[in-house]
């Protein structure tokens, strides 16, 4: 076993304007070789206009299925949908 | 709804399972074996590809013999990456490699003997890779799945890569067709190996198929790789070495001979042509490499 640095997570922004996606990890001793390491590794065909990496560690995450109630609050605010609404017949574009 | 139940459930509804959702141990450990000896394939097949870099015949094919070589090291990676997920690290899974705990494909055990290998090489066992990867991507976890999504778009080029080889040595002297078909004749059977045993006598494919871990079974997918590349094969003027391949009108697919299932475990239990020099070129490589690792940890150090 030897030491091959930290996990850092990797986000992809693919075009400028779109939200930077997670994509995988890359490990690596610092910052920079983060990043460098990251762009051999995801973007060999271009994919993307920016990078973002994270420390692993560094992440907090939800846990989605044992932590139902963390969601719960929005659940039972259907007025937050435009659906809710109801619409006089024959109002158009609205 | 017990954890058990809430998970069989999700896999019932093709819900992908994420690294921290409660999963069954023996789903962990399927995946963590699975998925290693995934990676360890693509890593350690880079090795007989390698082989031919200095002497690909021309520079069109030595730029793209190393994007492929290139592409295969990333995809390790991405299959490490996702691996670690499940809660086993890096080193961890490279040390089951190196004392040989853990697998990789047995086809990478072969030597690569003349440039025609490269050919058979891309047209077959990236084109048996690609079948099975292609079944993975509908994967019940979530991280192997979309690192399947990712590698599948990349590996678009490599089969053709390998039957454009295949075509123009076909094609070309007689020399140079009696090269094709001798790779042809070396590759044909272990490729159709690489899906694994017949599923009756595949011990672990019944988990893996009950989990959603493996949506089709290695037979099914054998089946595809042959029926898709015979055609292949014959518009090239190549012969596949299997006497009994025969075209069955009432099933719709090919019927084919008997795969010598003792030399396969032969070469997985470690007697291959070629299991030592791919272990070996590995540990050699990951231990010149320390001197890297530990120099940007004491420049990492002194930055911070």
């Amino acid at each position: 076993m030897d030491n091959q640095g930290d996990i850092w997570e990797v986000f992809i922004q693919s075009k400028p304007g779109l939200a930077h996606k997670h994509v995988g990890s890359v490990h690596a001793m610092g910052k920079e070789m983060a990043l460098q390491n990251a762009r051999d590794m995801y973007t060999r065909r271009q994919e993307g206009t920016c990078i973002w990496v994270a420390k692993h560690e560094d992440i907090v995450a939800s846990v989605p299925e044992e932590d139902g109630s963390f969601f719960e609050p929005s659940n039972d605010k259907i007025y937050r949908h435009a659906t809710h609404y109801v619409m006089p017949e024959g109002a158009k574009n609205i | 709804m017990s954890d058990l139940d809430k998970f069989l459930e999700k896999i019932k509804n093709n819900v992908k399972i994420e690294p921290k959702d409660w999963m069954p141990d023996g789903y962990r450990k399927h995946l963590q074996r699975q998925m290693s000896q995934h990676a360890h394939s693509e890593i350690i097949g880079m090795q007989p590809e390698g082989n031919w870099i200095t002497r690909a015949p021309s520079l069109r094919a030595k730029v793209i013999l190393l994007a492929k070589i290139q592409d295969e090291a990333g995809h390790g990676q991405y299959l490490y990456s996702a691996a670690e997920t499940l809660g086993k690290s890096r080193d961890e899974y490279i040390h089951e490699l190196q004392t040989r705990k853990a697998k990789y494909s047995s086809i990478f055990n072969y030597p690569t003997l003349t440039w025609a290998d490269m050919g058979a090489v891309g047209w077959l066992v990236d084109g048996a890779a690609i079948v099975n990867q292609v079944s993975l991507q509908k994967t019940s976890y979530g991280p192997y799945s979309r690192a399947m999504v990712r590698i599948c778009k990349e590996e678009s080029f490599h089969q053709r890569q390998g039957y454009e080889i295949m075509s123009q040595m076909a094609f070309g002297t007689a020399e140079q067709k009696e090269m094709a078909q001798d790779a042809l004749n070396r590759f044909w059977w272990p490729s159709i190996m690489m899906f694994g045993p017949h599923d009756a006598d595949s011990a672990r494919s019944g988990d893996a198929m009950k989990w959603g871990i493996k949506v089709e079974s290695n037979d099914e997918l054998r089946q595809r790789f042959i029926d898709k590349t015979v055609q292949q094969a014959e518009i090239i003027g190549l012969t596949i070495p299997d006497p009994d391949l025969k075209w069955n009108e009432e099933k719709g697919s090919y019927d084919f001979g008997k795969m010598d299932w003792d030399e396969f475990w032969q070469v997985v239990k470690g007697n291959g042509p070629c299991n030592d020099q791919r272990i070996n070129h590995h540990i050699k490589a990951h231990e010149e490499g320390t001197w890297v690792r530990e120099a940007a940890i004491a420049y990492a150090k002194k930055n911070n």
